[in-house]
């Protein structure tokens, strides 16, 4: 029989610390029942000194007081019931159906924090999955299995892309395997939490999403758990039931934003703009979870979105983000602002894993050359743009003028897209070569003879 | 080793708090003795030890753990196994084989699984080459195993060791726990030697003496090679933001570096890095050995999500297995990426520990750690009397890509060679990203004679030569942003061209290209030459009063620009050619503005 304590020491923001404890242990899930109401709470042991412990309470702790509520010890993990009901169903950030409907049950259940998965056991990501998005599928392709994250700035389009992405993301061709989404929303206002709801519906795929929300107004412990239980959702449903997961997350940024809040209640040493120091390895401990396995079928494909603070790249939140990552997906703000969707900022972006999921087999054996002309190329518009910014259009040499006109009309016809419009590989390797012919033959040191005599658009 | 354990005092956890953990009863503990904490037996290592309070960090997830756990002493400090089986695996920070522990649990690595180490069932075929009444010294080698098809292990005396032999067994098939040879040191006490002996991770391995760094550590790489050589011995940093290509070029590195013994670190990284390494480097055959380099590689993974304590480990297991097979007479190059997580490791047990920090929340030993660890690199004379050397090439992650914070700047105090990777570079998709005006080698000077006898006696002064040009153009650059190209005089924009040469076909190097991405220094130095004499026949024809567009001959210039590719890496004769072009090109042309 687990004891039950009364006497609450000290509640600093989302944390209690209670005294004359014995038997529990580190992780220890408590429930905090409010005498009064019979309301219950749910916390977890984050720290133990001698008998001291302190719980972080994952509700709001507003009207908690000593000799108000009984604190009981469970005796469990926070462990979530995992089974194939998940699906279609919406929950709170630590599991709780909101949907009205009933309880999961099941008797398989899974520790949220996970375990590292053995780099040994896994599959190097090979696949490519189509979006439909021209810049992300020529310039930094997505594949299975990775975690690609948007950098996205406050009241940039990303909820429109991670949707259209969601609406046309092919993944792969063997239709016998099956596909979901696992869906986190971490401190968003509700008019996000519609967004993708209504996207998802308009897609199809509602009975295939399992929704774990956690509104800006909730709770801030509980954006820790949300994307953990997510997670563990995703695992299950990939690992377990052999599916291949789309993890849809937004939005990072709220929850490093919780993680500095807590860690500043433990009166933790700081790092970087009041970060914790080890906000790498926390967040390490969401990204790692995607991947594949080896000769098994199923895998996680991770999309995070965060907004950069200031659209600041160099920010902490985007910075560890990138570092432990496949790459990034950029969102710029002066594209958005010449009514370009979507506005991918394609030089800042970048897909580790594209260079082994592209090309013959793949996608077409010019993509790689086509990929890295277009980035050589465009790279080269911006020094060619700050030129004319100073000597004026009208000064600049023949192929600078011709860079300018590719560079126009790269981002008219390129990077713009509809919402509703989804191009295959081809179509979109093909534009590229029609903006290339802008350029002169010369200018194009990346691609090989053979390609340029196989795809170069023939002048008329 | 068991029954011992039983006896031992044991503490008891008074405290919990992440990898950290707290224990009374613990005043017969040493500090850095290895213990095993709980139920699970999680194991870990004194840090702090205050009165009958111990500080422990433990090398796995603590979730689960109680007050009042028992916490056992082991009687040793964190050590490894040291024994043929460790080439071609793969370990996570504490040695323990990730190979193995996949066979305990299949997908994920659990805690409680106590401590594993090298193979001790497999059998090994060992020559025995000493006698009975031969004096063995320490460091000196009894015997030997073929470890892999490349690399022969040769059994040690341990550093700490030495006597007569007593007795010797028969060659033949034994395990690394068997007794080969038994000795009696001068205290008349008789020791057992085997394949394999224990060494801690902390404490460097002794050598006979230093000594100067005179060999490069030939890459294939031309960035590297020809303009910032890194010593055999030597240290060298790569450090870069995220996206321009750190664990890429350190994969490269580990490929085709000219070592004998190849150790690689991921720590803190990616766990699909370490996945392509293994599914990769089998395929990959050595340049020089013919066999695949998963012959001669040893790998360490503590990927970003594994546990934080470990990963402060890991470089020390890294660097302690670098050093064994240094002490055998072999050159070991050691990748370690990224040094900036185990630094981050650092600081978050430091802040667990309530230590006062310095800057940016790194403790105040970081620098010192830092230091340490690099000063285990350098070119030795083994205890056994051979020569053996540690490259140590470590990459740094600097938060926002800002070279001035802490981990970048106490790292550049202690190596000699910077690589420094830059943003723009990679944006541009320029590979490898390393800044040819940032970065630099100390190792230069010590290296020339070494390049003059070897490649060429002008390999040096032409380094120079075209390096002083980049800078050049580097400067007319920032004219060409204020005014454009078309302003400049002649012979300065001779030499925008020539660098976009240098630039396009010579410092980018495709990896993915089966020639260009290992290529031999003969070939490097010859395509620079060439870059060279085009970029002086040129000058020739400035002088005449030929303008750059007629210098400029399109042919020519693409053929430079891609000889990477078109020119084998064993039949240089296609630069020859290309010379003969240039002389045919510029006759006619010469003619012409002379007359």
């Amino acid at each position: 029989m687990k004891k039950e304590y009364l006497q609450i020491d000290k509640v600093v923001g989302p944390l209690i610390q209670i005294s004359d404890v014995d038997d529990v242990f580190y992780g220890e899930v408590v429930d905090i029942v409010e005498i009064s109401t019979g309301n219950i709470k749910k916390g977890k042991v984050i720290k133990i000194e001698e008998k001291n412990v302190i719980i972080q309470v994952f509700q709001n702790t507003a009207g908690l007081s000593a000799g108000s509520s009984i604190i009981k010890f469970t005796g469990e993990s926070f462990n979530l019931p995992m089974s194939l009901d998940l699906q279609g169903r919406i929950f709170n950030g630590i599991g709780e159906p909101i949907d009205n409907g009933s309880d999961i049950f099941s008797l398989v259940e899974a520790n949220i924090n996970g375990r590292p998965i053995n780099p040994m056991s896994r599959e190097y990501p090979r696949n490519f999955i189509q979006t439909g998005i021209s810049s992300i599928d020529t310039l930094a392709t997505l594949i299975r299995g990775q975690k690609l994250p948007i950098f996205s700035g406050n009241g940039l389009p990303h909820n429109e892309l991670a949707a259209q992405i969601v609406r046309q993301a092919r993944l792969g061709d063997n239709v016998n395997e099956e596909f979901g989404v696992v869906f986190a929303a971490i401190g968003v206002k509700h008019d996000d939490e519609k967004f993708f709801r209504k996207s998802f519906d308009e897609a199809n795929v509602m009975d295939r999403v399992v929704m774990f929300v956690n509104y800006a107004d909730d709770p801030i412990a509980e954006r820790i758990t949300t994307p953990r239980c997510a997670l563990t959702a995703a695992e299950y449903l990939a690992f377990e039931k052999h599916m291949h997961i789309l993890v849809v997350m937004t939005d990072i940024t709220s929850y490093c934003e919780a993680l500095r809040e807590i860690s500043s209640a433990r009166e933790e040493v700081p790092s970087r703009k009041g970060y914790p120091g080890y906000m790498y390895s926390d967040l390490a401990s969401l990204y790692e979870r995607a991947g594949m396995l080896k000769d098994q079928v199923g895998s996680i494909t991770f999309l995070p979105i965060l907004t950069m603070p200031n659209d600041d790249i160099t920010h902490p939140i985007p910075d560890l983000t990138g570092y432990i990552t496949e790459g990034q997906i950029v969102l710029g703000r002066d594209l958005f602002q010449r009514s370009i969707y979507p506005p991918v900022a394609i030089l800042p972006s970048l897909s580790r894993l594209m260079k082994d999921g592209i090309g013959e087999g793949f996608t077409r054996g010019d993509h790689a050359e086509v990929a890295n002309q277009l980035f050589a190329s465009y790279s080269k518009v911006q020094e060619v743009r700050d030129l004319s910014q100073i000597i004026g259009e009208e000064d600049l040499s023949p192929t600078d003028k011709k860079y300018m006109a590719f560079g126009r009309a790269f981002e008219a016809e390129f990077l713009n897209q509809g919402f509703d419009e989804g191009r295959n590989i081809i179509e979109s390797l093909d534009l590229g070569w029609q903006l290339l012919s802008l350029l002169p033959l010369t200018e194009l040191d990346r691609l090989s003879p053979e390609n340029i005599d196989k795809y170069f658009p023939k002048k008329a | 080793m068991a029954v011992n354990e039983e006896n031992k005092v044991k503490g008891i956890i008074s405290a919990i708090n992440g990898p950290v953990i707290k224990g009374k009863n613990m005043t017969s503990f040493k500090m850095r003795e290895m213990v095993t904490v709980g139920e699970q037996r999680l194991i870990g290592e004194v840090i702090v030890l205050e009165g009958d309070i111990g500080t422990i960090q433990v090398y796995e997830e603590t979730e689960g753990l109680k007050t009042g756990e028992e916490i056992t002493p082991t009687g040793r400090p964190l050590s490894l196994k040291l024994g043929p089986g460790m080439l071609k695996n793969m370990f996570d920070g504490i040695q323990r084989p990730l190979e193995k522990i996949q066979e305990l649990s299949p997908i994920f690595i659990p805690e409680g699984i106590g401590l594993l180490s090298i193979d001790d069932k497999k059998m090994w075929t060992a020559t025995l080459s000493v006698k009975p009444g031969d004096l063995l010294l320490a460091g000196s080698c009894f015997g030997t195993v073929q470890e892999t098809q490349v690399i022969q292990n040769r059994l040690l005396v341990p550093p700490n060791l030495s006597g007569t032999v007593v007795s010797v067994m028969p060659d033949g098939e034994y395990t690394i726990e068997d007794v080969l040879v038994t000795i009696r040191d001068a205290k008349n006490e008789l020791h057992e030697l085997k394949m394999a002996h224990e060494w801690p991770v902390r404490t460097p391995r002794p050598n006979a003496y230093r000594r100067e760094t005179l060999v490069p550590l030939i890459t294939g790489q031309r960035v590297i090679d020809i303009f910032f050589p890194i010593a055999k011995g030597g240290t060298a940093a790569i450090p870069g933001g995220f996206g321009t290509g750190k664990t890429m070029t350190q994969h490269q590195l580990a490929k085709w570096s000219d070592a004998d013994i190849i150790v690689y670190i991921g720590c803190g990284e990616r766990g699909n890095e370490m996945t392509e390494v293994i599914e990769d480097f089998p395929k990959l055959i050595d340049p020089r050995s013919g066999k695949s380099i998963m012959e001669r590689t040893v790998l360490i993974a503590n990927t970003s999500n594994m546990p934080v304590a470990a990963r402060e480990a890991s470089i020390y297991t890294g660097i302690t297995i670098a050093e064994y097979y240094r002490d055998m007479g072999y050159a070991v190059a050691m990748m370690a990426d990224s040094t900036s997580r185990w630094a981050e490791a650092l600081r978050e047990i430091s802040g667990r520990l309530e230590e006062m920090p310095a800057e940016e929340g790194y403790p105040a030993y970081l620098p010192s750690r830092i230091a340490e660890f690099y000063e285990r690199a350098g070119s030795i004379e083994t205890l056994g009397g051979d020569d053996g050397s540690i490259t140590i090439i470590g990459a740094v992650s600097p938060a926002g890509g800002d070279f001035s914070e802490p981990v970048t700047e106490n790292t550049k105090r202690f190596v000699n060679v910077f690589l420094a990777l830059d943003k723009s570079l990679a944006y541009a998709r320029h590979y490898p990203a390393i800044n040819w005006l940032e970065s630099y080698s100390g190792y230069l000077k010590i290296l020339s004679d070494w390049y003059e006898d070897n490649v060429a006696a002008d390999c040096i002064s032409l380094r120079n030569k075209m390096l002083e040009l980049m800078y050049e153009e580097n400067k007319l650059q920032e004219m060409v942003m204020l005014v454009g190209e078309d302003v400049l005089p002649d012979d300065q924009r001779w030499v925008l061209e020539i660098a976009k040469i240098i630039k396009v076909g010579y410092l980018q190097q495709n990896a993915y290209n089966k020639d260009d991405t290992y290529v031999p220094l003969e070939k490097q130095y010859a395509m620079l030459k060439a870059i060279e004499y085009l970029f002086e026949r040129g000058r020739e024809g400035l002088k005449l009063g030929i303008p750059t567009s007629q210098l400029k001959n399109v042919d020519i210039f693409s053929q430079f620009i891609k000889m990477k590719y078109t020119i084998p890496n064993d039949d240089l004769s296609g630069i020859d050619k290309l010379k003969d072009e240039i002389d045919q090109y510029y006759e006619v042309l010469f003619k012409k503005y002379e007359n």
